[in-house]
């Protein structure tokens, strides 16, 4: 019996990870990979100058967000979503919801960069050589894309490695609510607190097996990659 | 019949000027070579020809007719082929590279397609090279890839930034056994640049020097060469 509800409280998180995890990546990418394609481009070009600061100050936020510490987006969903907050009528602290806001906020930016850097280190050569072969703007920018899939690629699972291993921002938006907002870092921390190592080492396990299955997807990814 | 003419053109790079008023005229199917020293400006020429690049000032002509920057390039660039002097292939088969010029158009069918690039692969001896990745080509073999995407629409000007530069001298005599073919039988008009004298020789009818620039001296081989064949560079 104890032994049942042990393996079904692992499962429970374990899921609960993977689907907080999987759709803060899954709406991030669906934000982010058109972003990070369209100032990957380098379309503003000297043209207008106004164009150009506004260029250079998304990206530098861009980066900037993308070493956003968890624990402060974790704060900020937080205050935002807190009872008294703005966003406090939304009902949405400590269920998952709140916790794949934290983790989106985290992921966007992250996928924002990778798949910018990835795009415009082919852009210029592939745009340019796809123009001279007689492609319109459009079909040579579908060869851009297709051209930095690999980094696009990389930019998910980068996003989604780093998603299911963060603590600090879904501990405070999300609660750490047993059975209902405990995911496996999360649960790594209240169990080893609570001293029940066996439990915290098998999340420990698993939250390991999945980072390695990531960068295992990663490596593969590079291997395949095309050489430059 | 003249095929490209240019009027006075100059281009600047933020201020640093590159061209300056170039003038001349290539005929049709005229094999055209320019040659000059590092820097002097050939590729920018060529990547204006290409229009890549709006020149600064000045004026070119294509059968007569000026090009127009506010009107889209993409039909006029259509009958143009160029081959890079640093080559870029796409992250796909030898065959799909070729391909890709012409599934772009999309005018043929996709039998025909089949047909001219395997014939294109054929006259760059690159037989049995078409399901192979393009990246994993060797410069050499890339290069005469290059050549052939821009030889497989059989456009009507052909301009050529040193396209033998990294190739052995007996692929250096297929790419010019090719050249030479298509200049004189499809009348194709070749603009090339090269740093080897020989091959200059060998395919120009007219050379021009580029030095800085700017024109220094236009004709044939005997005419541009023949009093200072002690040119060093
Ligand atoms: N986009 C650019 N921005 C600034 N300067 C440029 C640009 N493109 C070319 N230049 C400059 O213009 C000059 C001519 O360059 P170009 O590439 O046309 O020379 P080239 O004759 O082809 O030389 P090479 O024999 O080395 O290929 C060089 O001094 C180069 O630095
Ligand atoms: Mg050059």
């Amino acid at each position: 019996m104890v032994e049942d509800l042990f393996l079904k409280e692992i499962i429970n998180i374990t899921i609960l990870s993977l689907r907080v995890s999987g759709t803060a990546v899954i709406i991030g990418a669906v934000i982010g990979i058109p972003v990070g394609t369209y100032l990957g481009f380098r379309q503003f070009k000297l043209k207008r100058t106004i164009m150009r600061l506004v260029d250079v100050m998304l990206k530098s936020l861009v980066n900037t967000f993308m070493g956003l510490p968890p624990v402060v987006v974790g704060l900020v969903v937080y205050l935002l979503l807190t009872a008294s907050g703005p966003l406090g009528w939304l009902g949405l602290l400590y269920t998952p919801a709140a916790m794949v806001i934290t983790q989106l906020i985290m992921v966007v930016p992250i996928i924002i960069g990778v798949t910018m850097s990835a795009v415009a280190s082919v852009e210029s050569s592939i745009r340019e050589r796809a123009i001279s072969l007689g492609a319109t703007e459009n079909q040579a920018a579908w060869l851009v894309l297709r051209e930095s899939r690999v980094g696009v690629l990389t930019s998910i699972i980068v996003a989604f490695g780093a998603a299911i291993s963060e603590v600090g921002g879904i501990m405070i938006s999300g609660g750490n609510i047993r059975w209902l907002t405990r995911t496996l870092t999360t649960a790594i921390v209240v169990e080893t607190e609570l001293g029940n190592y066996s439990m915290a080492l098998t999340l420990g396990a698993i939250l390991l097996s999945i980072a390695f299955a990531i960068n295992l997807a990663l490596t593969v990814l590079q291997l395949k990659g095309p050489r430059r | 019949m003249i095929a490209v003419e240019l009027l006075n053109v100059s281009k600047e790079y933020s201020g640093r000027v590159v061209l300056r008023n170039v003038t001349f005229n290539v005929h049709e199917g005229e094999f055209f070579v320019l040659v000059g020293p590092n820097g002097s400006g050939k590729t920018t020429l060529l990547r204006i020809l290409d229009l890549l690049e709006e020149p600064t000032s000045g004026k070119i002509f294509f059968d007569g007719e000026e090009v127009d920057y506010y009107k889209d390039r993409v039909p006029l660039r259509r009958k143009i082929g160029m081959v890079f002097q640093q080559t870029v292939l796409f992250d796909m088969s030898v065959y799909d590279n070729i391909a890709y010029p012409l599934r772009i158009r999309g005018s043929l069918s996709k039998d025909e397609i089949e047909r001219r690039v395997m014939n294109v692969l054929e006259d760059v001896e690159l037989r049995g090279f078409d399901r192979k990745n393009a990246l994993t080509l060797s410069g050499g073999e890339a290069q005469r890839v290059a050549l052939a995407q821009a030889l497989v629409t059989e456009p009507r000007l052909l301009l050529l930034d040193e396209p033998t530069a990294n190739l052995d001298p007996k692929n250096v005599s297929i790419v010019e056994g090719v050249l030479s073919r298509l200049n004189k039988e499809r009348k194709t008009t070749i603009i090339m640049t090269t740093h080897n004298m020989f091959q200059a020789e060998r395919l120009a009818q007219r050379i021009a020097l580029l030095n800085e620039g700017e024109i220094r001296a236009i004709g044939t081989f005997r005419e541009v060469f023949g009093y200072q064949s002690q040119l060093t560079w």
